[in-house]
């Protein structure tokens, strides 16, 4: 059933990456349950605008929960107080009439502020472009049944693609950490017979990267899968470091 | 009038593409690394050219709004991709592929270009493999397929339901390996404001750096735009919020003929619209209607109750249930094409059967699905769509139907280009979504992303060979030229003139504005009265815009408010001239209702005899009423009939 809050809103402005940044506090009023969380901020930007200020610039894109674009930490958490969701996908519905929302940009040294809440995240192209990808160039392709690939593999393998690229993972660590990230991508082209020629290389040159960019070491408190959206396994990173050590071991 | 050639190859269909890779010149290696390459946009289309471009040797610069490449919004799509492989042994082909696609899109499509497009569908499979796109399987380890609408065979591709963004992430990974090599450039927050012509051909584009706000110069032998459809001119509909029409839109102004604007297709399961404070609609997949069952009350009484609340949907006896589509048409059941679908709800809610508050929307129903196959096997197939649905909506979709309703989410129209993909101005060449030229008036579900990848992996880098090998002796565009300089004047200015009106309206809600005109008038059904209507009230609100918008902060930093302020601007042109085109085509077919022209059980009426033609709309000057080509569609090897998805 439809319900309309009132809120007070605690949200991070920061004119760009040299300034100084601050906490704003803003009041909204006769918001639906119905409403998304980012629609809550859209409503907010249109009253700022008639205000004659600065509306809160965010990132966001399909507003489905699938491009990786939002990125907003919202009372302490990546992507807000749910489960398994982006904070596209996080609902007006989660929060009480006078409730105190906190709103932050992810906090990474290797993710420096753009504006307010934006970040810049190409330190994630940076390491996929390290080696990220399956060296074929376009054409001269087998069939796509030549190689027949176990079903439990191809899962397995669909469940680590699954990561959008947000950086909720690095937001959550401590260490500010991109090792759930970067296992990934290496677990899921290595669990296919295509990606694992390359296995060993990338597992090297993607970690390499990754400490050059200014991320932070792991430390196993699995924090970070807790608040990926998409649920990505931890178990993935042993499987990373497995790669990893047998690529260094080969050397 | 434009003079164009849609230089579509002579001879039998099955042997014009191979007859024409024949005819068309290549460039040599040592060739090719002296040439640039401007591609705009990094969905499907984009990233598989940018990177197949590469591959060969050229330089490649490319260009997108996002943070990344893979943020594009190819990502979003859920259910496949169909390819023409016949694994399941249920006599596809090639031909039954083309043919599908052709009846599918109302016989409004060349019939080459789709021929073509059945013809590689099944290497964009293999490429995707070799990749490392981890496709579904099944338990003997090969590919496993899901049928989609309008086809009778099970052609669709897909990765649980999210085929969209594994695709990407495969042309994401080898636009990232040219990267690496160094022969592609990757620009990303930037988006194209002009393109710059020099003597007749595209040499380059004009940029904002949407960080910064710098407006840059990029030169270039050839400018390929992959920048999508423009179905946000609805202002509601299920493409991302940044998605737009302007890069086409720029290219239309400078003589680029916008071909077909009025083909918008409305996607039949959406999740319905809850208030006018929604910025956003949200797309159900397609392959949902795999198992899921469309139905509405049979009885008035029953959707009263359901509309108070009073009832629940899974209450209702199956007598008294009205599986409309399955009762209208029998051979294709659920699985009509999306035109359909959409149209049958509307007719169904039009008369009083819609199933929520609004009477706008009704149920898509997995009981009988769960009920034959399990729970288990559902969630298999669907757990990611069920859990999105829930998220959104409060309700779970394994216990009661989920309610759903038409909403815009793909444009069939775009910029025209001929059978190389090349638009009407030398060097500029239109690929994916953006181009016009596969799916006439409607788009069969799991082909665009066939579409984008066919155009980037396996038909442009041919044909953009014989363009450039008339180029190996130019020399790198110089950017210092008057051509360039005008061009961002032009921007400039634009940028300038929109911060100094200081009005009382903000973007948003001007744009709101026009997609109420466009939904009410230039939607799913459309009528002469209404569509005159639409260019008034569209000319008088492109006028208020530019006296009374309101754009906050200044063109030097990240501002969100002058992009859209940019994008609207250039929607507000758009909407007027879908409603022409709209207008002009005086028939019903595909995405295309016009309601003066219906069959007596209310199917689309077309009329072959005077508009089996693209409409080319060619740009004539600021406030110019466009000018109308034709280009005829010949189709001399299948017969054009009236579709038939009832038996």
């Amino acid at each position: 059933m439809e319900n309309k809050l009132n809120l007070t809103l605690k949200v991070w402005r920061q004119a760009d990456a040299k300034s100084k940044g601050r906490f704003e506090t803003y009041k909204v009023n006769d918001i639906s349950t119905e409403s998304s969380f980012l629609e809550m901020l859209d409503i907010v930007n249109n009253n700022l605008i008639h205000e004659g200020k600065e509306p809160i610039a965010f990132d966001h894109d399909c507003r489905e929960g699938i491009c990786g674009m939002c990125s907003l930490y919202i009372d302490g958490r990546a992507h807000g107080p749910d489960d398994d969701i982006t904070t596209c996908q996080l609902h007006m519905r989660k929060f009480k009439n006078g409730d105190t929302i906190t709103i932050e940009p992810w906090r990474s040294a290797a993710f420096p502020v753009i504006k307010d809440l934006v970040v810049d995240r190409q330190a994630f192209d940076k390491i996929l472009q390290a080696g990220g990808f399956v060296t074929v160039n376009t054409g001269g392709i087998p069939d796509g049944n030549a190689i027949p690939i176990s079903k439990e593999k191809a899962d397995e393998s669909m469940d680590a693609a699954s990561c959008i690229g947000c950086g909720a993972c690095v937001a959550t660590c401590k260490n500010g950490s991109a090792m759930l990230f970067v296992s990934a991508r290496v677990s899921s082209l290595a669990l296919l017979p295509q990606g694992k020629i390359e296995g060993a290389r990338r597992a090297k040159a993607m970690v390499a990267k990754m400490d050059e960019l200014g991320f932070g070491g792991c430390t196993n408190t699995g924090a970070c899968e807790a608040e990926c959206p998409k649920g990505i396994s931890i178990s993935h990173i042993a499987r990373l470091n497995r790669e990893f050590l047998c690529a260094k071991l080969a050397e | 009038m434009k003079q164009f050639d849609s230089k579509i190859p002579a001879g039998p269909l099955a042997d014009k593409w191979k007859n024409h890779k024949a005819a068309i010149k290549v460039v040599s290696p040592a060739n090719k690394r002296k040439l640039d390459i401007i591609v705009v946009g990094t969905g499907l289309g984009g990233a598989s050219a940018a990177a197949s471009l590469a591959d060969l040797g050229y330089n490649v610069k490319v260009f997108c709004i996002s943070d990344s490449p893979r943020r594009a919004h190819s990502i979003a799509a859920q259910g496949g991709i169909n390819a023409a492989k016949n694994y399941q042994n249920d006599n596809d082909s090639v031909y039954r592929l083309f043919y599908d696609t052709i009846k599918g899109g109302d016989y409004r499509a060349r019939e080459a270009n789709v021929y073509r497009l059945a013809e590689v569908s099944g290497a964009i499979i293999d490429q995707c493999v070799a990749q490392g796109v981890p496709f579904a399987r099944d338990y003997g380890g090969l590919l496993d397929n899901r049928s989609f609408g309008g086809a009778q065979v099970s052609r669709t591709f897909y990765a649980k339901g999210q085929t969209g963004q594994q695709l990407l992430l495969g042309a994401y990974a080898a636009l990232n390996k040219g990267i690496a090599r160094g022969n592609i450039k990757s620009y990303v927050r930037h988006e194209m404001l002009d393109v710059v012509i020099i003597d007749g051909k595209a040499r380059g584009i004009i940029t904002r750096n949407l960080v910064t706000g710098e407006i840059e110069r990029h030169g270039a032998h050839a400018v390929v735009l992959a920048t999508g459809g423009y179905g946000n001119v609805f202002f509601l509909s299920t493409n991302a919020m940044n998605s737009n029409g302007s890069a086409a839109w720029q290219a239309y102004k400078k003589g680029a003929m916008f071909a077909n604007p009025c083909f918008t297709q409305i996607h039949p399961t959406c999740i319905p619209v809850h208030g006018d404070q929604q910025s956003k609609l949200t797309l159900m997949s397609e392959s949902l209607r795999n198992d899921g069952r469309i139905w509405v009350p049979k009885k008035k009484e029953d959707v009263e109750k359901i509309r108070k609340k009073q009832i629940k949907a899974s209450s209702i006896a199956e007598e008294d249930r009205d599986y409309y589509l399955e009762r209208r048409y029998p051979a294709f059941g659920n699985l009509v094409p999306r035109d359909v679908a959409s149209r049958a709800a509307k007719e169904r809610c039009d008369a009083g059967f819609g199933v929520n508050e609004t009477g706008l929307a009704v149920f898509l129903d997995f009981s009988t699905a769960i009920n034959r196959l399990g729970q288990k096997t559902i969630e298999a197939r669907y757990g990611n769509l069920f859990q999105m649905y829930e998220k959104i909506t409060d309700v779970n979709p394994y216990e009661e139907p989920m309610m759903i309703y038409p909403a815009v989410h793909y444009t069939m129209g775009g910029l025209w280009c001929d059978y190389n993909l090349m638009t009407n101005i030398p060097g500029l060449y239109a690929i994916g979504e953006a181009n016009f030229s596969d799916h006439g008036a409607n788009r069969l579900g799991a082909s665009a992303l066939m579409q984008g990848l066919a155009d980037g992996y396996f038909i442009l880098p041919y044909t953009i060979g014989d363009y450039l090998s008339h180029e190996i002796t130019s020399p790198k565009v110089n950017t210092n030229t008057s051509e360039f300089e005008e061009a961002e004047k032009a921007v400039k200015a634009r940028i300038e003139k929109l911060f100094s009106i200081k009005g009382k309206k903000t973007v948003d809600e001007l744009h709101k504005e026009l997609g109420h005109i466009m939904w009410d008038l230039v939607g799913m059904a459309r009528n002469e009265k209404g569509l005159e209507q639409a260019v008034e009230r569209i000319k008088a609100l492109r006028e208020e815009f530019w006296k009374n918008v309101y754009v906050p902060g200044t063109n030097n930093s990240f501002n969100p408010e002058i992009e859209k302020a940019l994008r609207l601007a250039d929607f507000l042109e758009m909407g007027e001239v879908m409603a022409y085109d709209a207008y002009n085509r005086n028939e019903s077919c595909g995405g295309h209702f016009r309601e003066e022209f219906q069959t007596e059980e209310g199917e689309a009426k077309r009329n072959d005899e005077e508009y089996t033609y693209v409409a080319c709309w060619e740009y004539t000057g600021e406030g110019q009423k466009p000018v109308l080509n034709k280009e005829p569609l010949n189709f001399e090897f299948i017969k054009v009939a009236q579709r038939n998805y009832k038996e």
